[in-house]
């Protein structure tokens, strides 16, 4: 008991920025239940066992090396069965709402999703959620027994939880293979007409923007600012922009010097991608929009007037 | 095919959000609630399979303000039924809402649940790898791309970057949907009146819950601000910023 379990999730072989953070999560709550920080990786190689120092342990389980949602719970599961750790942590990732959801609903396991910060006071784990779009904490008491929790990306630095040198190293069995989900390939991201990643300036637009033919306001400012176009979510999934132009967590992440974000509301998924930005300059007509929160300059008002004042003025 | 897509109501986050005077959840009466715009997503889906390999789709909610709206908004859309849950709290936790959905699906009888991925209030956890669990099913959330055929269904998971990973599935297995094939289709007023009165919503009592893990809550808050943006008053601010920077 007292011990934390941080599953360490990998993808296309490397360990993920997300590890990392939940290693320094970790390290914090383990302080406060008096136990310790073991890595469960499952399906992982040596080259990653050997860059999770940061952890006291490592329990290694062996299965296939692309992760499969039956195949890594079943893992977990077993792991967490045997050694009963009163906390597993795993990331609010897409790989980590599988696991973690599926752990808390077998194991009868109290859960915190999205959580900025887990701590541990009296005994009993407190989590932080990050909810409504990044407009509502709530702080959630999971009580003194096991319980799992999903962390939010970005909430500490993954430098903290960087350390070469393999931990001490322990056999968690082999995963059952599933029977009913087959992992079937990896798709590469399709490689667009521009790199956004490289870009020193972006004008990235939102739903806000309204319709399709509207983000020609957006081009025609980026081509006055020598800048690429890069959107939210929504203008992607509308089909409106190819997927090359997503920024955020299941996009790409962007450190221009100057993002200019037009009717984003900076939803936490969207923030992950572009928050370190050198500057960022937000237009919403949301005075409470959580983009203000992260933006260095902010301008409450209608972004078709403040662009079209912009375009007078250059 | 038998689809079934639960539908479930969250605030507008466009809006003022207010905390309730218990200063644990948000205030429900006051708020301005829509569908949660992932669960339009599953519905969409599940419409775009009906219409391209056949099969049913029945939308569920937990009664509450509005469900009827909602509930005839999908029939509008195209769904073959709809179905409220009555008895069941339309705010619970989706520890909660997830046993109370999978009594539904037990009765209702389905070869896939299509949920949203998230929604906007997911503190203990997601309502589709829930549901899975407590079926028993395999769940898999982040999806898009859905492709049915015979009893299995091929589809994307969505990782980081743009990268995602194809797999098949054998059903019935639950699905938590990040976005739908097409944008969401909308159903005019004038459509779902008309559905109104011709077609029926029906009821199913919930099934007891049960026992659930439950963390329970002590405060809701805003986020403190940090510092936070200098506001500009106009777009010359801006290009003022911009020139500061060396881009114009
Ligand atoms: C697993 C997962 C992964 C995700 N990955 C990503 C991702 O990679 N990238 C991403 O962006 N999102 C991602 N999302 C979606 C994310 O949760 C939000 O839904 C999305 O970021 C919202 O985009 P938005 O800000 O453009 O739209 P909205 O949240 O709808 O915001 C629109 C904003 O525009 C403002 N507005 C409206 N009209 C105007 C106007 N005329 N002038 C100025 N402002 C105006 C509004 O006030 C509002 O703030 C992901 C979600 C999930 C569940
Ligand atoms: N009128 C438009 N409607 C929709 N998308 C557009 C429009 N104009 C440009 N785009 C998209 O915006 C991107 C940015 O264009 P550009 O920065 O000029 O290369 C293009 O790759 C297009 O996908």
């Amino acid at each position: 008991m007292g011990d934390v379990y941080v599953v360490a999730e990998h993808l296309n072989g490397e360990l993920a920025e997300m590890t990392f953070e939940m290693l320094v999560h970790a390290r914090g709550l383990a302080g406060g239940v008096g136990g310790s920080v073991t890595a469960v990786l499952i399906g992982g190689t040596d080259a990653m066992a050997a860059k999770l120092g940061a952890a006291d342990k490592v329990i290694r389980v062996a299965a296939e090396a692309d992760y499969n949602p039956d195949t890594y719970a079943a893992g977990l599961k077993a792991v967490v069965d045997a050694k009963k750790p009163q906390v597993v942590m795993a990331g609010n990732t897409s790989q980590g709402m599988d696991l973690a959801n599926a752990l808390s609903a077998r194991n009868n396991m109290p859960m915190a999703a999205a959580c900025l910060k887990v701590s541990a006071a009296g005994g009993n784990v407190h989590a932080v959620s990050q909810l409504y779009g990044g407009k509502m904490n709530v702080t959630s008491n999971l009580g003194s027994g096991p319980c799992v929790v999903t962390v939010a990306a970005g909430a500490v630095s993954a430098d903290g939880g960087r350390k070469d040198g393999a931990p001490a190293s322990e056999d968690g069995g082999k995963a059952p293979a599933a029977t009913k989900l087959r992992f079937k390939k990896l798709i590469q991201p399709e490689k667009g007409d521009v790199d956004i990643t490289t870009q020193d300036v972006l004008v990235a637009v939102g739903r806000g923007i309204g319709k399709k033919e509207d983000i020609e306001v957006a081009v025609e400012l980026a081509d006055k600012l020598k800048a690429a176009v890069a959107a939210s979510r929504p203008i992607i999934d509308a089909g409106w922009m190819p997927k090359s132009r997503q920024v955020g967590k299941s996009g790409l992440k962007v450190k221009p010097k100057v993002y200019l974000a037009l009717g984003i509301s900076g939803a936490p998924e969207h923030l992950e991608g572009m928050k370190n930005s050198a500057t960022i300059i937000a237009v919403n007509t949301d005075k409470n929009a959580p983009i203000f929160d992260v933006a260095h300059y902010g301008l409450v008002g209608d972004l078709f007037d403040v662009v079209e004042e912009m375009m007078d003025e250059l | 095919m038998k689809i079934v897509v639960p539908l479930n109501q969250v605030p507008d986050l466009v809006e003022d959000l207010e905390i309730a005077d218990s200063g644990k959840e948000l205030d429900f009466e006051v708020l301005k609630m829509k569908l949660n715009e992932f669960d339009d997503h599953a519905l969409e889906e599940a419409l775009q399979i009906k219409e391209s390999s056949g099969g049913e789709v029945t939308a569920v909610a937990v009664d509450g303000p509005e469900v009827d709206k909602v509930l005839f908004t999908a029939l509008a859309k195209g769904a073959d039924k709809a179905v409220k849950i009555t008895g069941a709290n339309p705010h619970a936790d989706n520890h909660t809402q997830a046993r109370v959905l999978a009594g539904a699906v037990g009765q209702l009888g389905a070869d896939l649940v299509l949920v949203g991925v998230q929604s906007a209030g997911d503190r203990d956890g997601q309502l589709g790898p829930l549901l899975a669990a407590y079926l028993n099913w395999p769940g898999v959330c982040v999806v898009s791309g859905l492709k049915p055929e015979g009893g299995k269904l091929t589809f994307h998971k969505e990782y980081a970057g743009g990268l995602m990973a194809e797999f098949e599935v054998d059903l019935p297995a639950v699905m938590g949907v990040q976005a739908a094939r097409a944008t969401p289709r909308y159903a005019p007023v004038s459509k779902v009146r008309q559905v109104q009165t011709t077609a029926k919503i029906e009821s199913l009592a919930a099934a007891a819950a049960g026992d659930v893990p439950a963390a329970s809550v002590e405060k809701m808050e805003p986020p403190v601000k940090g510092a936070g943006a200098k506001m500009l008053k106009s777009a010359a601010d801006i290009i003022q910023v911009l020139k500061e920077k060396g881009v114009v």
